[in-house]
């Protein structure tokens, strides 16, 4: 039973802490012990929003040390540069490519970096990196709100858990109306995360 | 039957609670604590409430304490010093069904205006703390404190910190809710409850000692665990740095302690003895270091672990290598990347908080006067005192909108201060509807009496929205989703006194820039309700705005409300429509000065 420690990252209201305890609850269903905490300052307000999931044979700390996270599931680009010391050197970075810029940039006061300076940023860590057409997907999938179960697709293939018990635990945490969609994004998350070249 | 769960520190201790046989739960909300009583108020055969505060929270919960039911009070670290009043006199008149009184501590301020370490709250009240370090102790931790509650006639302060409430790990619940034992009902008892200086003056001699006994208890804790490792090393931990320890150091020896008020010395001096050095790794103050010194044994730990803000795995590492304690090499560089854009929570797009203060902001000549560094060139025309709630983020640019924040219901005390200092401008104060009825209404009987002429400023939306959504006495709706009587806000500043009181709606930037004008102007007293619902609730969003780009002039006007939904793209402005609220706010276009932001069909409609 090997450990995944693993970073998510976010905007308030993308959707983080339910992928977050999507990944928590399904481990916790084939025996891992887990830990997750999210660190969100004032709530749902836009605000950056930060999930450490950590499941193996034993967790101590809810808290993922710096330069050791296995896994970057970032659905935004500038919050996935300002996580990245967490990666440990060769981890896996999963980077929905996609720009909300803080109201500081709008106002002209802060600059959003380029795609290069992400790039180099992450570069910094691990050369695993995959820039996923989220928004475009989820779009696509008819629902933006499924963003993060499209994205969590994505990291599944990276987590020792079958697809099943990835599908029993999505059920558990959404609404029956929109569960078939949802599995269906899940679906193809994981379909896509393996057409994207490095 | 044992079932398997993964719970949040603040689900296991009310699960906890509830097995434990807890019959009246109360709480006012906030941030890290607020999940305690809403996961309490589920559960149909107990009574669980918000209170208005947490002060009114503890005398409840000590009432129902007194008439033998166990009970709980549940809050925030600074709701404790709201309710430290009744909290030291609990600790005085003692129980009779058991009282747990939660706390969580906010280290590392990610919602909250300080930090502070509550344990040093036992110490004053001479009451038990307990410390759970994840929340399979959090669950159990509750059945104890209930225990020591009734065995020794005291309140049981039980402290957790952010990371443990709001973690989830996995919980093992192995048991089924317990039926009280003790009889319900009040007992006379005059000398015990009654405390005039007669009384009082013995039951001083009672809390003494009962510490001792406590301390005696102590000792055989079974929370209080010993760990044993290499001898070489020995490490006093509590809460959620044990976690951090144990990472940091695999092989050391552990003295893991739960009760951290009063100590158990003997258990202390046996674990010393057995090791060459003690380190005591504590969150915040070093509250077990200083005691064990006390002791009068070596022991060392705040010279290297920081004592501000929240501890990481991280940081414990870093300090114990640079105190020599753990040897290797510097793991590989993992710095934060320096220089990003910050992105602090923001007032929502919709907010009915947007309109108001970008209304105090123009009228104040906030917006013109700064410049992009944030530097104003001159001071505003008038002084705003803040409180707690969302709208505390009024005070980052564009707004800029808030000069105070000190404590909940500070505001308004503040503003008459200011005034009676002999500013030479009116001072506004503004205050959220749940924060007015938590503690804004005696400050403003106090400004009637000493004859104020403050404007203060009521922003009802009708919830308490910062700590997601609680309901309160102005909402008529209980805990439990009960209707029952809501509190009328304009009656309530009526009652107290005010003559000059205005319902305005939260977005009609028209009727709100009167108001304003019209309360600076007049030389009493006032009050302006501002009233529109949490952009949050909305189900339904009609209407998205969008900007016509052959009206607009790139003003940049509605940058300045600061709503998340107006965005700045390389071909200028333009409106998220995926944020917009539309019909429901429509303040950027009742302030554009080139009528260029109208709904979507209407636009269509004029370039058809």
């Amino acid at each position: 039973m090997n450990k995944s420690d693993i970073i998510i990252t976010g905007v308030g209201g993308q959707g983080v802490i339910l992928a977050s305890d999507i990944i928590g609850e399904a481990a916790l269903a084939v025996g891992y012990d887990v830990k997750k905490t999210d660190t969100l300052g004032m709530a749902q307000r836009g605000g950056s929003v930060l999930s450490h999931v950590r499941i193996g044979p034993q967790v101590s700390s809810p808290l993922i040390k710096e330069g050791t996270a296995d896994i970057l599931l970032a659905f935004e680009k500038l919050e996935a540069a300002r996580c990245s010391h967490y990666l440990r050197p060769g981890a896996i970075a999963i980077v929905n490519n996609y720009a909300r810029p803080p109201l500081s940039v709008n106002l002209g006061i802060e600059q959003y970096p380029s795609d290069g300076e992400i790039l180099a940023i992450l570069k910094r860590r691990t050369d695993r990196i995959y820039f996923i057409e989220g928004i475009n997907w989820a779009e696509r999938l008819g629902n933006m709100r499924m963003l993060n179960i499209f994205m969590l697709g994505c990291a599944s293939v990276f987590l020792p858990l079958k697809v099943g018990t990835w599908q029993a635990c999505i059920n558990q945490h959404i609404s029956v109306s929109v569960q078939q969609s949802n599995i269906a994004a899940f679906k193809q998350g994981r379909k896509e995360i393996r057409n994207v070249s490095l | 039957m044992e079932i398997i769960k993964l719970l949040s520190g603040n689900e296991a201790l009310a699960l906890g609670a509830y097995h434990a046989g807890v019959s009246v739960a109360t709480a006012y909300p906030g941030t890290p604590s607020t999940e305690i009583l809403e996961s309490l108020a589920r559960f149909k055969d107990i009574y669980a409430e918000w209170s208005t505060n947490e002060k009114v929270a503890m005398e409840v919960a000590l009432g129902a304490a007194y008439a033998g039911a166990r009970s709980m009070a549940s809050m925030k670290h600074v709701g404790l010093n709201v309710a430290s009043d009744p909290f030291v006199a609990a600790s005085m008149t003692g129980v009779n069904g058991g009282l747990v009184v939660v706390c969580a501590d906010d280290p590392g301020i990610f919602s909250s205006q300080n930090e502070q370490d509550n344990r040093h709250y036992a110490r004053l009240a001479k009451v038990p703390v307990l410390e759970p370090g994840d929340s399979q102790e959090s669950y159990d931790i509750m059945a104890y404190a209930f225990d020591i509650s009734e065995t020794f006639d005291t309140p049981v302060l039980v402290r957790t910190t952010t990371r443990i409430s709001h973690a989830k790990s996995v919980v093992k619940v192995n048991k089924g809710r317990i039926k009280a034992t003790r009889p319900l009902g009040f007992r006379y008892d005059v000398a015990k409850y009654v405390m005039l200086p007669v009384n009082a003056r013995p039951r001083h001699v009672f809390v003494e000692a009962r510490l001792l006994k406590l301390a005696a208890y102590a000792e055989d804790f079974p929370l209080n665990r010993q760990e044993w490792g290499e001898h070489r090393l020995g490490i006093v931990t509590s809460g959620v740095a044990y976690q951090y320890a144990r990472e940091v150091f695999p092989n050391a020896s552990f003295l893991k302690l739960t009760m951290t008020y009063p100590l158990p010395e003997n258990l202390i001096r046996r674990f010393a003895a057995r090791v060459d050095k003690v380190i005591v790794i504590e969150e915040l103050d070093p509250f077990l270091q200083e005691s064990i010194q006390a002791m009068g044994i070596k022991a060392s730990g705040k010279e290297f672990i920081p004592r501000v803000g929240e501890l990481t795995p991280g940081i414990v590492e870093k300090a114990a290598r640079a105190a020599g304690l753990i040897g290797g090499t510097v793991a590989e560089q993992a710095e934060t990347v320096p220089n990003l854009p910050k992105r602090p929570p923001l007032l929502c797009a919709g907010c009915p908080h947007s309109g108001i203060f970008f209304v105090l902001s123009s009228l104040g000549h906030r917006l013109v006067l700064s410049d992009k560094e944030g530097k104003t060139a001159k001071e505003p025309a008038f002084t705003i005192t803040g409180d707690i709630g969302c709208y505390t983020l009024a005070a980052y640019p564009p707004l800029r909108a808030m000069d105070t924040t000190a404590c909940m219901g500070a505001g308004i005390g503040q503003a008459l201060g200011m005034e009676k200092a002999g500013v030479s401008n009116k001072v506004v104060a503004v205050i959220g509807d749940s924060t007015f009825l938590h503690s804004g209404i005696t400050p403003l009987a106090n400004a009637v009496y000493n004859e104020g002429k403050i404007t203060v400023i009521i922003l009802d939306n009708r919830t308490t929205a910062m700590t997601g959504h609680q309901e309160h006495p102005g909402t008529g709706i209980s805990a439990q989703g009960k209707e029952t009587r809501a509190i009328d806000l304009e009656q309530v500043v009526r009652g107290l006194g005010v003559n000059d009181v205005k319902v305005i709606n939260a977005f009609n930037i028209k009727a709100l820039r009167s108001a304003v004008r019209s309360s600076l102007d007049n030389p009493e007293i006032s009050v302006i309700i501002v009233r529109g619902a949490c952009a949050v609730r909305l189900t339904a969003h009609h209407e998205a705005r969008i900007i016509d780009t052959e009206k607009c002039n790139q003003c940049t006007l509605c940058l300045q409300i600061g709503c998340p939904a107006i965005q700045s793209g390389n071909s200028g402005v333009y409106i998220d429509s995926a944020l917009c609220v539309g019909d429901a706010c429509t303040i950027c276009q009742q302030i554009c000065p080139r009528q260029a932001i109208g709904p979507q069909s209407e636009s269509k409609a004029t370039r058809a």
